[in-house]
């Protein structure tokens, strides 16, 4: 018998399993309904609660009024800043109007030197003011990690209340979980020296979220 | 890792007299506990979410054969390979023949505590593969000659920052420097090329989600991320306990892993992994293994220990148990300190090797009123006792003494003479101080503290007292 057959055995043993293994209905079942469980009391409007936690998350939050007015946003962020004014972008925003705005933004993947990622997301979670992001050809993983800096674009209509809201607006745009589904609440950090907090462990130092809309 | 929970009393007796560690573990009582405090209060109703986090983790215990089973379909459709291991020894194997198969001399590793418990490092570098720990806590220990860690969640709360300073300064051969934030950012830069270069990443897994095959880890560094995003391989090393039913299931327990541990409401990157990277991506790993290890875990389901299965790792049972508190993680002599280590440990290496650790306890209960799935840790550490009694594991005094107690309190009159000379005589020793600083046949207790002397009469004698 292999492993795995000994382990289930093992298993099914302790659980004095009597009927076939076979039957799966009840876990089937409970799968397919896959019922909410506890959610905290919802007192809050979700744009306004999803700046407040990720401000408190020690992410920066601007919101301005259209796509088009992302490049000029992020330049200003850039300078006032002191930060470089260049760096990479998700292939899907390569569309923007960067070099207008000053920017010399690279639609490629994101090399362990790179200073400034910007990126959009799939949806923001408003209870805890996290970014939700899934891996993809046209938006890769590593745009929000190895950069310094990461600047994600945020569609405030995107932004559902609670994480079950987000994996059902997956479940309903994609049907399936890409490989890699992150979720990003602020800046990298550590508490692990005398559990004293530190911004910029092994991703970014700094978050900066524009709203759009 | 090496087992040496058999020396909890001597390594315990020690710790409690090194500065350094009891400066850290006080750190403990005024952020973890506090921290974790205030984000309870902030939440609400954080005991109706307990009772939620123990339904869905017993939910997926009572029928783990079938959740295993779909979790493997679904991840196996989706391209990983799932593999199963006996043991520590089997487990290790079956990483080690992955990385030989793909040429792999170098693995980027995020914490995994399953990892320390099948001995994984060791194994690799006999193997002749470098493991890189990533996590800041872990790559200290690493660079300290591979300590072990002293906490589940804050591997080196036993070290200062003064330290981790005279480490680097040491080990890296740059200017010492105290500074959290720059240590920090020494290590971040000692480790990106690492990342870069490595060809295989080893993570853990806080969950396995049965709905959709993925494994979920959480982290704040941004370690695990790098070490599943970059190298051209990953894999993920697991206990077969951690499976959930689906994404609702989880999202549940994430608003209950982070606050117990840190007093987070959520961790800074929770990331869920889904096969190998997919045609025209640009990031991703091209294989993506998947190790399910056993290692004890199924004959705690058949067992009176069941209940510990739904541990989620959080370490708050740790973080309030005054023993912990006061003797640090590495006196519990393996992978798992605290509360919940009293309990895996002895279940999963023999009782026999791990004799003191069910009796590490005041059973105050701190560890049972804070564990976020409300796992009964002192009713199970009792049970424990129980049977080190019945299989004569206790030393002979203890048992001689229990039975002398039995034998005596049998006999009222006698029970009555016997406790009223022993509390003259007990008075007697605490003279006018009023405290008694060695008891005779129990060294062990006086050593460390004082042992306040009885009033010199008896509770009957007094209650006889009052009566007439
Ligand atoms: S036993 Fe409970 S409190 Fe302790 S680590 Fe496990 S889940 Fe956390």
């Amino acid at each position: 018998m292999s492993t795995r057959e000994n382990i289930l055995g093992r298993v099914r043993d302790a659980l004095k399993r009597k009927v076939s293994p076979q039957d799966t209905a009840s876990i089937d079942a409970h799968i397919a309904a896959h019922p909410l469980g506890m959610q905290p009391l919802r007192d809050w409007e979700p744009e306004l609660r999803f700046r407040a936690r990720a401000e408190a998350l020690a992410s920066t939050v601007e919101k301005v009024a259209s796509l088009q007015s992302v490049p000029g946003a992020v330049a200003r962020y850039l300078v006032v800043n002191n930060l470089p004014t260049g760096g990479i972008c998700w292939p899907s925003l390569r569309k923007l109007d960067w070099i207008g705005a000053g920017l010399g933004m690279e639609d490629r993947p994101a090399r362990g030197d790179d200073l400034v990622g910007v990126t959009g997301c799939f949806c923001a979670v408003a209870e805890t003011g996290t970014l939700m992001f899934l891996s993809g050809p046209d938006t890769p993983a590593a745009a929000s990690l190895l950069p310094e800096t990461h600047i994600a674009i945020v569609e405030a209509a995107r932004i559902v209340p609670f994480m079950e809201d987000a994996w059902a607006l997956l479940r309903a745009e994609r049907g399936s979980l890409p490989r890699a589904v992150n979720f990003v609440s602020g800046p990298s950090r550590t508490a692990d020296i005398e559990q004293t907090v530190t911004m910029g462990a092994h991703g970014p130092y700094r978050v900066h979220i524009i709203l759009v809309g | 890792m090496e087992l040496r929970s058999n020396e909890f009393k001597a390594r315990a007796a020690a710790n409690l007299g090194n500065e350094k560690l009891q400066k850290g573990l006080g750190l403990i009582k005024v952020k973890a506990v506090v921290n974790r405090a205030n984000a309870v209060a902030e939440f609400g109703d954080f005991e109706t979410l307990r009772e939620a986090g123990k339904e869905i983790r017993n939910r997926a215990l009572a029928d783990l054969d079938l959740y295993l089973e779909r979790f493997e379909r679904e991840a196996t459709a989706r391209g990983a390979v799932v593999h199963w291991a006996e043991n520590a020894s089997e487990a290790c194997r079956i990483v080690v023949d992955i990385a030989k198969q793909n040429g792999v001399k170098t693995a980027a590793k995020s914490k995994s505590m399953v990892s320390e418990e099948v001995g994984l490092n060791d194994a690799l570098i006999e193997a002749g593969i470098e493991p890189i720990e990533t996590d800041l806590g872990e790559y200290i220990l690493q660079i300290n000659d591979a300590e072990p860690p002293s906490h589940i969640v804050m591997p080196v709360i036993h070290k200062t920052a003064e330290d981790v300073a005279d480490l680097f300064h040491a080990k890296h051969g740059t200017p010492r420097k105290t500074d959290p934030a720059a240590l920090t950012r020494e290590a971040r830069e000692i480790l990106r090329p690492k990342f870069l270069s490595a060809d295989m990443g080893v993570s853990g897994a806080n969950f396995l989600i049965a709905e959709t095959g993925s494994t979920l880890i959480v982290t704040n560094e941004g370690n695990g991320r790098l070490c599943t995003t970059l190298p051209r391989l990953h894999v993920a090393i697991t206990g077969i306990e951690k499976v959930v039913a689906t994404l609702e299931d989880v999202s549940t327990l994430l608003r209950l892993l982070p606050r117990s541990a840190t007093g987070q409401a959520i961790t800074n990157y929770v990331s869920l992994h889904t096969g190998p990277k997919r045609l025209e991506e640009t990031d991703g790993p091209q294989q993506f293994h998947i190790v399910l290890v056993d290692n004890g875990r199924s004959k705690l389901l058949a067992g009176e220990m069941r209940e510990m299965l739904r541990c989620i790792r959080c370490g708050a049972c740790m973080n309030h148990c005054p023993v912990y508190q006061a003797v640090g993680g590495h006196a519990y002599g393996w992978v798992y300190p605290g509360p919940m280590g009293n309990i895996l440990t002895p279940s999963y290496v023999g009782l026999e090797n791990a004799v003191a650790l069910p009796n590490a306890a005041t059973m105050c209960n701190q560890c049972g009123v804070v564990c976020p799935v409300k796992i009964p840790l002192p009713d199970l550490m009792r049970k424990l006792r129980e049977e080190q009694m019945v299989r004569g594991l206790k030393p002979w005094t203890e048992r001689a003494g229990l039975a002398l107690w039995g034998w005596a309190a049998q006999r009222p009159a006698l029970y009555a003479l016997g406790t009223r000379i022993a509390v003259r005589f007990m008075k007697w020793l605490g003279g006018s101080e009023k405290l008694i600083h060695r008891l005779p046949l129990a060294s062990g207790w006086s050593d460390g503290r004082d042992f306040p002397a009885p009033a010199g009469r008896t509770f009957r004698e007094l209650y006889k007292e009052r009566r007439t």
